[in-house]
């Protein structure tokens, strides 16, 4: 008897779910778009606490470490076990040839420790610490001290990790900043061409045509032109983030004026009208609902071609720039094979790239599927 | 009475023609209001920027020790038309492109009734520079998307008649990660390992001769081709499955037609439309894809030329390749409606509203 009940109750259950319940649902079966979100999660944590994950600053370098690659970790200190920390680097110069060599100097052992003091901030702007999660702990600061870097070095010498913590922070919120501007221009002009239709239809068509015609990434770098040089960072943000949305809104405008045509003679429109609402309200609270979760698909599967051109254009230096970082920024250092084949740590940022991209694809599909009613 | 002569199969021809000229004619006229709006849109671009032209080679001239006053700026400025408000700037723009006349100066001096400006960066006219890249960049951009099709349609229609089995999985894997991976990064990947294995990045292209040529654009080949061919393979298979679930494959097969016929007679005929109405987007895409793409591998197409124009405020160059790829794209999407006005008579007879 139980069982049926509970049977019972669970249709029940099913049947008074709204519709974001059972695509929550969905998407809980949808196992790689599950891991896809708990990767962006642990993406975007990453970079909201960059300052407390990163051992060192943004722009703190050391010229010994310059282009050397991720720092050694051992465990064994003179035959006896120690946990684990890294050795100081030691430049040595050969007297006859001058050939300059950098080896670890085994003489002494930093240990890696948890919640050091180390390089001071000021968390999000506000908070002044010097908590970082790991690093060497005081007395390895400065100019010579010894250095702990995962992925290794830029040219400058500066922690390829850190920097990877900072630039996500730039890297992974402008296409999300400008997928909202999208979603919002998207939804207001394809409402109004969708509603409205008649001339202003037409126009509005054949503009979102020609956009969508014009390849993607020229169309982007030829509007950076417009950003003036000698901005702060936060202006260039700015601009970015617009520059992304200028294409991604067509797509979504296209999607809401096709469910505007098929919404707007239903009778529930009808008797919204016939009540006095108005038209923005009849627009936003009574047709936007109806298909948000579309839009929220494919703002998702926007989100890695603003990735991808972010960091393009920030890697041909059309972007960000710096001192600002983002990824494209870190790439930089990787245009041309010489780097590349010498210091093949600095392709780590792709990683990080392929990682956000894959992930927003692969979340964006199971959200697809989770949205349509008819699977 | 002359019309009871013609056999059936004559009146079918004569209809069918008529109403694929109608709507050709139809989609042709459709082209030139497309071609004003990426006119604007170009137009747009080459206004963005706060600094002009004017400035910059005042700047210029400044640097190198010349004095320019107040009025000779004025006198530079209204020689470009920079001083008129917007719209009479675009007029004049859009005149001097479509024809200058031939007791202009600019006529006289280059010998061509097409003024595209001035391009500063190479010290040439912008509609040179553009035509140095042109050919190469059509070339190019056309061998790899033959080399997409030419690629992906076979595997697609393996992947579906073979249809959970291990190549189906294997493609559409390596199609979801291709597709997946921005173009410019697979270049920095691929760069990498070709010149670890074979010591050799294979930068650049190499003309000396017809295979040098082809060798040096198997990099470009996989690094632009890749995404598109996923993309390809992923919406045929797709096409394809659905077409063989369909009850006239059922019908076909109980009537004793061969597998191969099925397949590539009907289904895959079928399945063709809509590959051949995307040919558009692919084409955008791959603008798209080489821009990055071409100046990691050091291919010397048109996106290079777009960031030197744009990294030196050669604006006007800037917004005439924008200008130039968006055309290409709008002539490759009306190319694929008209394919695809021969391909699938609905589209004929609906007038192609689809």
């Amino acid at each position: 008897m139980s069982l049926f009940k509970k049977k019972e109750k669970s249709k029940e259950d099913y049947y008074l779910a709204s519709q974001w319940t059972l695509m929550g649902r969905k998407l809980k079966k949808h196992k790689l778009a599950q891991f896809s979100i708990a990767i962006l999660i642990v993406l975007y944590l990453s970079a909201f606490f960059a300052e407390f994950l990163a051992p060192y600053g943004l722009e703190e370098f050391d010229g010994l470490y310059k282009n050397s690659g991720s720092t050694k970790i051992h465990v064994m200190h003179e035959g006896k076990f120690v946990g684990p920390f890294v050795y100081k680097l030691q430049k040595h110069v050969d007297k006859t040839n001058f050939k300059v060599t950098i080896t670890e100097d085994t003489s002494e052992y930093y240990p890696i420790k948890f919640f050091v003091k180390g390089t001071e901030y000021k968390f999000l702007g506000l908070f002044p610490s010097d908590l970082h999660l790991f690093g060497l702990g005081e007395g390895s600061e400065g100019g010579t001290g010894a250095k702990i870097m995962l992925f290794g070095a830029d040219g400058l010498g500066r922690d390829i990790f850190s920097r990877v913590l900072y630039g996500g922070r730039i890297s992974l919120t402008i296409p999300f900043a400008s997928a909202a501007i999208s979603l919002f221009l998207g939804i207001t002009i394809g409402a109004i061409s969708g509603y409205f239709g008649g001339v202003l239809d037409m126009v509005i068509q054949r503009i979102i045509e020609v956009i969508g015609a014009v390849p993607q990434i020229p169309l982007w770098m030829a509007l950076s032109a417009a950003i003036p040089p000698g901005i702060s960072s936060v202006e260039m943000y700015f601009y970015m983030t617009l520059i992304l949305s200028f294409i991604g809104w067509t797509g979504m405008a296209r999607i809401v004026r096709g469910k505007f045509l098929s919404l707007k003679n239903e009778d529930y429109v009808m008797s919204a009208r016939l009540s006095g609402v108005s038209t923005w309200n009849i627009i936003w609270k009574h047709l936007v609902p109806g298909f948000l979760s579309y839009l929220i698909v494919s703002v998702t599967l926007g989100i890695p071609g603003s990735i991808v051109g972010e960091t393009s254009m920030s890697y041909l230096g059309l972007g960000i720039k710096t001192p600002a970082t983002s990824w494209g920024v870190l790439l930089q250092e990787a245009s041309n094979i010489t780097d590349i084949a010498a210091y093949p740590h600095k392709l780590i940022p792709i990683i990080f790239v392929t990682v956000a991209v894959l992930a927003f694809n692969f979340l964006g599909d199971g959200l697809r599927d989770a949205a349509d009613p008819y699977k | 009475m002359e019309n009871n002569k013609k056999s059936i199969w004559e009146k079918v021809v004569d209809f069918y023609r008529k109403d694929l000229v109608q709507y050709i004619v139809k989609r042709l006229l459709m082209f030139i209001p497309t071609l004003f709006l990426i006119s604007i849109l170009a137009f747009f671009v080459i206004q963005l920027p706060e600094t002009d032209y004017v400035d910059r080679e005042i700047a210029k001239l400044q640097m190198e020790g010349e004095f320019i006053d107040q009025e000779q700026a004025a006198a530079l400025r209204r020689e470009y038309g920079l001083d008129l408000p917007i719209h009479e700037r675009y007029i004049k723009w859009i005149k001097d492109i479509i024809w200058t006349p031939t007791d202009s100066e600019y006529y006289r001096i280059y010998g061509s009734h097409h003024n595209w400006k001035y391009s500063f960066a190479y010290g040439k006219d912008v509609w040179d520079v553009v035509d140095d890249r042109l050919g190469l960049t059509i070339l190019v951009t056309a061998l790899i998307m033959i080399f997409q099709y030419a690629v992906s349609l076979p595997i697609a229609i393996y992947a579906s008649t073979h249809q959970y089995s291990v190549g189906d999985y294997i493609s559409s894997f390596i199609g979801f990660i291709g597709a997946a991976v921005p173009n410019f990064i697979l270049a920095f990947v691929i760069m990498y390992i070709s010149y670890k294995w074979f010591g050799d990045a294979n930068l650049g292209l190499d003309f000396s001769g017809f295979f040098p040529f082809l060798k040096s654009m198997i990099i470009p080949f996989l690094v632009i081709g890749t995404s598109g061919t996923c993309g390809i393979i992923r919406s045929v298979r797709a096409q394809m499955l659905d077409e063989v679930s369909r009850q006239y494959t059922l019908t076909a097969r109980a009537k004793g037609v061969s597998e191969r016929k099925i397949i590539m007679k009907y289904c895959f005929r079928a399945a063709m439309n809509p590959t051949v109405s995307g040919l558009g987007g692919v084409l955008s895409s791959l603008f798209s894809g080489s821009t990055v793409t071409a100046m990691v591998l050091m291919i010397d197409i048109q996106g290079p030329e777009l960031l030197k124009a744009l990294q030196t405020g050669d604006i006007y160059l800037a917004g005439a390749i924008v200008m130039v790829q968006a055309i290409l794209v709008v002539i490759g999407i009306l190319l694929s409606d008209i394919a695809l006005a021969f391909l699938d008579p609905r589209i004929r007879y609906s007038g192609g509203n689809r």
